[in-house]
């Protein structure tokens, strides 16, 4: 059952243990569900659930010049960043296409911490050494001699992904489990601001921040303290109705809110505009990876957007790749798609032309030959009661 | 997990239950357990023939949708409606109200071909 060329986090045990179904996502072997996914949905979107996101890749860009060299590689503003807060953004690759999404924290003066997608970790790595070397190499060039006044990059750049395991804690609960946790009177960090605790002597990096449009962390620790923390946080979480989620549930969470995901929403093919996520690109800055065709595409508007639709009557729900068609005509391909737990419609969101992408308009998802009518929607797609 | 000794198995996971020149057919108790939260059934068109081995019904969960093959050679009599209002029946009672559809199968001998209630334990381990 277990391919020996699929890695395994540090919770792998305890996963199995619990008897959750594991499957392969990103050549990582991970939960997708331990009991239900609808079950463990709702008790992220009623009480509190946890999930492990050991997959997801840490990497430390550290020394002087890292702020504006990651301002070139990242297309949203890091100078915004105080230290102890992070940012949404993107890699981009030369033709503005998104290698990854990611989260960039500022831990330090100038030092960083960017928590990637898993099956982006060793490719994101590479992107940032190469160009770390050419800049490097392209900055000597520029400045023959060692000049006494050039400011040289003098970057490290490493992958802690290895040494780290993560769990995301996610729920309206969440801030009662952290008393539960470390006491009534530690308060966690501000939305999208990361700090350090130690609770029982395991050292631990929070995050305010997630991918289910709750309150929530994400939580970094040593490798080797992930079961004892993980078995700990379900202890103390009992009583507030805490569950182990896996990411079937993690996927209808993030849909819901139509937060993307790479791979199926993203890719090298599409950027950031297309995808309607330009609040994360700075265009105000002079440079980085992917500018100009942003800027183009911006001016022009993109052809195509990614849009979020709902399912309108009964109906099977929508998949990725269903085509998106309006009065017959094919306008768009589905990305991601699912039947909304909280909503109980089917929901997705597709990659559509322009003219056919305002909210409100009307399309067809073509499923197994047969037309199925749907809506666009504003983003996101649930809201908070 | 439930296996009743009385019906026949399919390696795809159908359950058939012998009536007359009909057969039930439904999904297992294990089947259902590893799609879980069904929520949508596409049932077959009620008179249309199937080989056996025939994808003709499509049951989803949230993460997919799984076809629902015909165990045998035969015409589609009888569908469950019921599905299509409460497609949960099917986790809920998989051996029961959550059956699929009714086959008329054109040849008993054909059943031979189908696992029984031991065989189907083996395979599901």
């Amino acid at each position: 059952m277990r391919d020996g060329a699929q890695k395994t986090t540090p919770l792998y045990d305890e996963h199995v243990r619990r008897g959750a179904k594991m499957v392969s996502f990103g050549g990582w072997f991970m939960p997708v569900q331990y009991t239900s996914i609808v079950q463990e949905h709702r008790a992220v979107r009623n009480n509190i659930g946890i999930f492990d996101i050991s997959h997801m890749g840490q990497l430390i860009v550290d020394g002087s010049g890292a702020r504006d060299w990651l301002n070139t590689m990242l297309t949203n503003n890091i100078d915004k960043l105080d230290v102890g807060a992070g940012q949404y953004t993107f890699l981009l690759n030369d033709a503005g296409g998104i290698i990854d999404d990611l989260i960039a924290y500022r831990i330090g003066d100038e030092k960083f911490l960017l928590v990637v997608n898993a099956s982006g970790t060793e490719e994101d790595f590479a992107w940032l050494e190469r160009h770390l070397r050419l800049s490097k190499e392209g900055l000597s060039q520029d400045r023959p001699g060692g000049l006494e006044t050039a400011a040289p990059w003098n970057i490290d750049l490493t992958n802690r992904s290895a040494h780290f395991g993560g769990v995301a804690i996610q729920g309206p609960r969440v801030v009662d489990l952290f008393h539960a946790l470390l006491g009534d009177n530690v308060d966690l960090p501000p939305r999208n601001h990361i700090s350090d605790f130690t609770l029982d002597g395991m050292a631990l990096s929070i995050a305010r921040t997630g991918y289910t449009g709750e309150d929530g962390v994400e939580v970094f620790f040593r490798a080797e303290d992930a079961a004892k923390f993980w078995n700990t946080v379900l202890e103390k979480g009992e009583k507030l109705g805490i569950k182990p989620c896996g990411l079937g549930a993690r996927d209808t969470l993030r849909l819901e809110m139509c937060y993307p995901l790479n791979g199926s929403d993203l890719s090298p093919e599409r950027n950031p505009i297309e995808a309607g996520l330009g609040f994360f690109v700075d265009l105000t800055k002079p440079k980085f990876t992917g500018r100009e065709v942003l800027l183009k595409m911006k001016e022009n508007g993109p052809p195509q957007k990614l849009a979020a639709f709902r399912m309108e009557g009964k109906g099977p729900p929508p998949r990725p790749h269903y085509p998106v068609l309006n009065n017959g005509e094919r306008v768009g391909e589905v990305t991601s798609g699912t039947l909304s737990p909280s909503l109980n419609y089917g929901i997705g969101m597709a990659y559509v032309s322009a003219s056919h992408a305002k909210i409100g308009s009307n399309i067809e998802i073509e499923i197994r030959g047969q037309k199925f009518p749907a809506t666009i929607q504003k983003k996101p797609l649930y809201k908070r009661s | 997990m439930n296996v009743p000794d009385d019906l026949l198995y399919t390696e795809t996971h159908e359950w058939i239950k012998r009536e007359g020149d009909n057969v039930r057919v439904g999904i297992t108790d294990h089947a259902q357990a590893e799609l879980t939260d069904v929520v949508y059934v596409e049932l077959p068109k009620m008179d249309r023939q199937a080989d056996a081995r025939e994808a003709i019904a499509v049951v989803e969960s949230v993460k997919a949708a799984s076809d629902i093959y015909a165990p045998v050679k035969g015409k589609v009599v009888e569908v469950n409606k019921a599905l299509e209002a409460d497609p949960g029946l099917i986790n809920r009672e998989p051996f029961g109200q959550g059956w699929i559809f009714v086959l008329k199968i054109d040849n008993p001998e054909d059943l031979k071909q189908l696992k029984d209630a031991a065989a189907y334990k083996k395979q599901i381990g």
